[in-house]
């Protein structure tokens, strides 16, 4: 994590021809956005991958605060929200009044509304940072669901509102009825939103940002107030949140309260987390993870949002830099060649963490089974062997992975500790760790 | 309305003093360690759930005192295993541990109890009106609560003056800073203030389930609340989170109890306006807007005093 | 001719205790002073509040004839007076280099820019280049601050302190904790970096002191009780008695 210095991608411009891959890394991002629906095109695949796509731009979004310039925010999903309901309203006047604005235009209607909504209650909310300031986000998280509640003829109470996408003006014969054509309007604004927050953090206030994480009381000596800092990075924040916002709408065709609330915003802390905030494609990768996640692990356990919490927990106790800080932890290794020297401690490691995962996810089935419906079937199909939820042998099976991985498990690690000790003093010894 | 006076003063002094088991908690962990607990309301729903289920098996009154033991044994757990080896990262690493922690917990809760309301009963030997105003009885068990929340604010701050811990503490609450200097067992003070913190959220559970609700959104619920009033009190300032438990305590009681509305007031809006949020607004009553009166005070506390009612804090 | 630090019977109280009583200093344009005085006396604290870090509870503070007192920090700097600090405060996770920038874009205009990419703006780019020269760290510009030693965070320190190009320069201690070598070095750096600049600078290293400073300040008890060139301060019975005694011989 110490090693995890700029937020910045892999690129860094002394690397020659450092414009060139910069620029390739993103036209490669283009073409695997519009390849993919070719390869997998199924109906689910398609609906897994737009929701995918709106996940990163809002878990992008989301680190302009917490990884740029350390705001931990509980209540972004009021943005979120915020603009999905203006998206939705907004596509029934253009509908009701044929106005001609076309469909892929809406989504900047919703961040519009996230940044509108950013602006009025932020100035106020980023007087202080730190603990403080997530407090407060999550105080006007719960204040704006509540009122969401409240307002029946804005937010449609609890059924939400709905809209009809198709009703638009069709844009070169796309009327936006096939889901595909909904994913190549995410995927679109996908590439744009996620090239607009990079190019973000290569600005003046995208570094005067990371300064304001750092050290915001450093910052104020060298001529700029914090305050104004933050407030500019939660409008830009807002403003992402809203277009992704603006996407579900269209996407769902409806936009209800549970957009605004603390769920969704707990879900893009997760993503952005666990992805690691250190690194630009960091949320990226958590977005992907946990959208995957979560429309997986629904069907095969009641109990998804435990793993999720579990997943979370062992992040942040284990590696605090996220998926992506793990990575990028290998660089240097990768470069001073001393890389294979690794490698076999993590082989080793893994089978005993994984007989601790094991025998953790049949620990958590079984209770979950245990006292949960007994109607329901009482049997957890775990890598194709079948367990009986009742069965003491099921127990013993689950005790044992539990107990004996967590003890080898141990012993490997301490192995993995000390072959990157060696490992990563080689890469010291030629120059690429500092 | 003398008695909708008489009657939602009790009750809101009593949810006031609720609160105070927790925020008093909280308060003090969080000026000793720089944490804020995010689990702590997940260590009151704890409490309530372990209340009701030894109250099953063992009756109510050992499940008073072993239940907040249990919430306790907990918490000294997160502290000595979670959060120590968290604290190398940083207090956001430290903030973000206990939030995945109350969501855990939430998801554990309701996998092993489901997601229903339990039957958790108050007992026998106070299930009787304690006295009656007005034509309403006021139940004993609801004063039995006010007893134990009076009980355990007299004696922690007994425990504050006297004790040697208890000076730790007051100490860490007016010169942070000097927290680190303690000697070589602050680790120890660190896992009995959480534990302590920990089970008196679970008191606070025990004795609150069986008047209110227990359910596994019921940490879900409080938490918010719990936060705004420690930072309206001003964080890190216990005789704030007293001042602030009280106040919202008061305030929300008595919202809900009353029924009013604007169209109730100045009567109904020309129905020819259509729906449109100032019909909303006009026809929602007061006991609908209580949820969200402790959110609207904090906004207004944030403009006109950022640092809290009684905070001298910065962060 | 204007003072470029002007400091009128300032008092500073933290609760009932008067940290500083009735401060008066005046430090010319280009000159380089030097406050001196026993720990506790308030150096830091006069420091803070000329920086603004904190406000004076009574008293007038005026950087070039313009009344700054009650002013915020980074209105203070806009206005040409930048410090360094004690304790180095860089920006951990940043680069050398990024650490470096941010102290010159606001000085260069770009404030709260976020159409401009920051790394294509030349003038940025020479001087953020320059001041990495001159503090000699441009061997060591992608190392993020945090790994750096403490001889060079120091230096790094008086880099970003400078970045700006105030035209007064406030050091706090900027040697502390040096070995003698990396004084040296520290004092010719802080000597040429603040060529045609005023300077105030608060030091404990007596040699420091008198081989860079025109002027010295004794703060005692929150008080000056002597100001002067430093041969009047070496001659002076008060400062001999209340603090320096031998240490000046």
């Amino acid at each position: 994590m110490s090693n995890a210095a700029s937020p910045a991608p892999a690129v860094t411009k002394e690397e020659p021809g450092g414009a060139l891959s910069f620029y390739g890394v993103w036209l490669i991002a283009a073409a695997a956005l519009v390849v993919l629906p070719l390869i997998f095109s199924s109906g689910g695949s398609l609906t897994s991958f737009s929701l995918i796509g709106i996940a990163i731009i809002f878990a992008l979004s989301y680190n302009i605060l917490l990884g740029q310039t350390g705001l931990l925010s509980f209540g972004h999903a009021v943005q979120y929200g915020l603009g999905g309901f203006l998206a939705v309203h907004m596509m029934n006047a253009v509908a009701s009044h044929n106005w001609p604005i076309p469909l892929p235009a809406i989504p900047l209607i919703g961040g519009i509304g996230g940044l509108a909504f950013a602006l009025l209650v932020g100035w106020v909310m980023t007087k202080r940072a730190g603990t403080v300031f997530a407090m407060i986000s999550l105080g006007i998280g719960e204040l704006v669901a509540s009122s969401s509640l409240i307002l029946r003829s804005v937010f449609g109470g609890e059924s939400g509102i709905t809209t009809d996408r198709t009703a638009l003006m069709p844009l070169f014969g796309w009327t936006f009825g096939p889901q595909l054509q909904v994913y190549y309007l995410i995927a679109f604004w996908v590439l744009i939103s996620a090239i607009a927050m990079y190019a973000l953090t290569r600005t003046p206030l995208g570094r005067i940002c990371n300064a304001v994480r750092d050290n915001p009381e450093r910052v104020e000596f060298i001529g700029y107030d914090p305050h104004v800092v933050r407030y500019l990075a939660y409008g830009f924040a807002g403003f992402f949140a809203g277009i992704a916002g603006g996407l579900t709408a269209i996407n769902f065709e409806i936009a209800n309260s549970a957009y605004l609330g603390a769920t969704q915003s707990g879900f893009v802390l997760f993503a952005a987390f666990i992805g690691g905030t250190a690194y630009f494609f960091g949320p990226i990768l958590g977005a992907i993870l946990v959208t995957y996640l979560q429309l997986g692990l629904t069907n095969v356990t009641s109990v998804s949002l435990l793993y999720f919490g579990i997943i979370f927990i062992g992040i942040v106790m284990f590696a605090p830099g996220g998926i992506a800080g793990l990575l990028m932890k290998h660089r240097p290794l990768i470069r001073a060649g001393s890389l294979g020297m690794v490698i076999p401690s993590y082989l080793v490691a893994a089978i005993p963490t994984l007989a601790f995962a094991l025998g953790a996810i049949l620990t958590i089935e079984t209770v979950a089974r245990y006292s949960g419906g007994e109607g329901e079937g009482s049997t957890i199909n775990l890598l194709g062997i079948p367990f009986v939820a009742t069965a003491p042998a099921t127990w013993a099976a689950a005790a044992f992975l539990l107990v004996g991985g967590y003890l080898v498990a141990r012993l490997t690690w301490l192995r993995v500790a000390e072959a990157w000790d060696r490992a990563a003093t080689v890469a010291r010894d030629r120059g690429y760790l500092a | 309305m003398a008695e909708l006076i008489v009657i939602s003063t009790l009750n809101g002094v009593l949810f006031g003093m609720l609160l105070f088991l927790l925020s008093s908690g909280l308060t003090v962990i969080f000026s000793m360690m720089g944490v804020l607990n995010f689990a702590h309301a997940s260590f009151y729903m704890l409490g309530a759930f372990f209340g009701y289920q030894l109250t099953r098996w063992i009756g109510f009154w050992p499940a008073l005192v072993l239940a907040p033991l249990l919430v306790g044994a907990v918490g000294m757990a997160v502290e000595r295993y979670g959060l120590r080896n968290t604290h190398k990262h940083g207090h956001v690493a430290e903030l973000l541990l206990t939030f995945g922690l109350a969501y855990a917990i939430e998801e554990i809760v309701s996998m092993v109890w489901g997601k229903s309301p339990m039957d958790y009963r108050i007992p026998a030997a106070l299930d009787f009106p304690a006295f009656t105003v007005f034509s309403t009885n006021y139940p004993a068990y609801k004063i039995f609560m006010l007893v134990v929340s009076v009980t355990i604010f007299v004696a922690l701050l007994i425990a504050l003056k006297r004790t040697r811990v208890g000076l730790i503490v007051q100490a860490a609450l007016t010169h942070p800073s000097m927290v680190g200097h303690l000697g070589h067992n602050v680790g120890r003070v660190f896992m009995l203030v959480f534990g302590v913190g920990s089970a008196l959220a679970g008191l606070a559970g025990v004795i609150a389930g069986p008047s209110l609700v227990t359910q596994s959104d019921m940490a879900g619920l409080l938490g918010p609340i719990l936060f705004v009033v420690i930072v309206f009190g001003g964080l890190g300032s216990l005789p704030g989170a007293f001042i602030a438990s009280l106040l919202i305590g008061l305030i929300q009681t008595f919202a809900v109890a009353l029924n009013g509305s604007l169209a109730s007031l100045f009567g109904p809006l020309d129905p020819g306006l259509g729906p449109s949020p100032l019909t909303d607004i006009w026809n929602v009553t007061v006991a609908q807007i209580a949820p969200i009166l402790p959110y609207l005070l904090l906004v207004l506390v944030l403009i006109f005093r950022p640092m809290g009612l009684l905070g001298t804090r910065e962060s | 001719m204007t003072a470029a630090i002007e400091v009128k019977a300032v008092d500073k109280s933290f609760g009932n205790v008067g940290i500083i009583r009735d401060l008066n200093l005046s430090v010319a344009k280009g000159e380089r002073h030097a406050i001196i005085g026993p720990n506790g006396a308030g150096k830091s604290t006069t420091f803070n509040l000329i920086s603004g870090h904190i406000k004076p509870t009574s008293g007038e503070i005026r950087l070039n004839g313009d009344v700054i007192s009650g002013l915020r920090p980074f209105e203070i700097n806009r206005r040409g007076l930048s410090r360094s600090f004690q304790v180095t405060n860089v920006f951990a996770r940043m680069t050398v280099w990024e650490n470096v920038r941010c102290g010159v874009l606001w000085a260069t205009g770009h404030r709260y820019a976020f159409w401009k990419n920051v790394d294509n703006l030349p003038e940025v780019k020479q001087r953020t280049a320059r001041i990495l020269d001159d503090i000699h760290l441009s061997h060591r510009r992608d190392v993020p601050a945090g790994l750096l030693t403490y001889a060079e965070q120091r230096e790094l320190e008086i880099g970003i302190t400078i970045a700006g190009g105030a035209s007064v320069i406030m050091l706090d201690e900027p040697t502390a904790g040096m070995s003698h070598a990396e004084t040296d070095r520290a004092v010719a750096l802080i000597r040429r970096l603040t060529e045609g600049r005023t300077l105030v600078i608060v030091e404990h290293d007596m040699s420091v002191v008198f081989g860079l400073a025109d002027r010295i300040s004794v703060l005692v008890y929150g008080n000056i009780i002597a100001s002067g060139t430093p041969d009047e301060i070496r001659g002076n019975p008060k400062v001999k008695e209340a603090y320096l005694g031998e240490e000046i011989d």
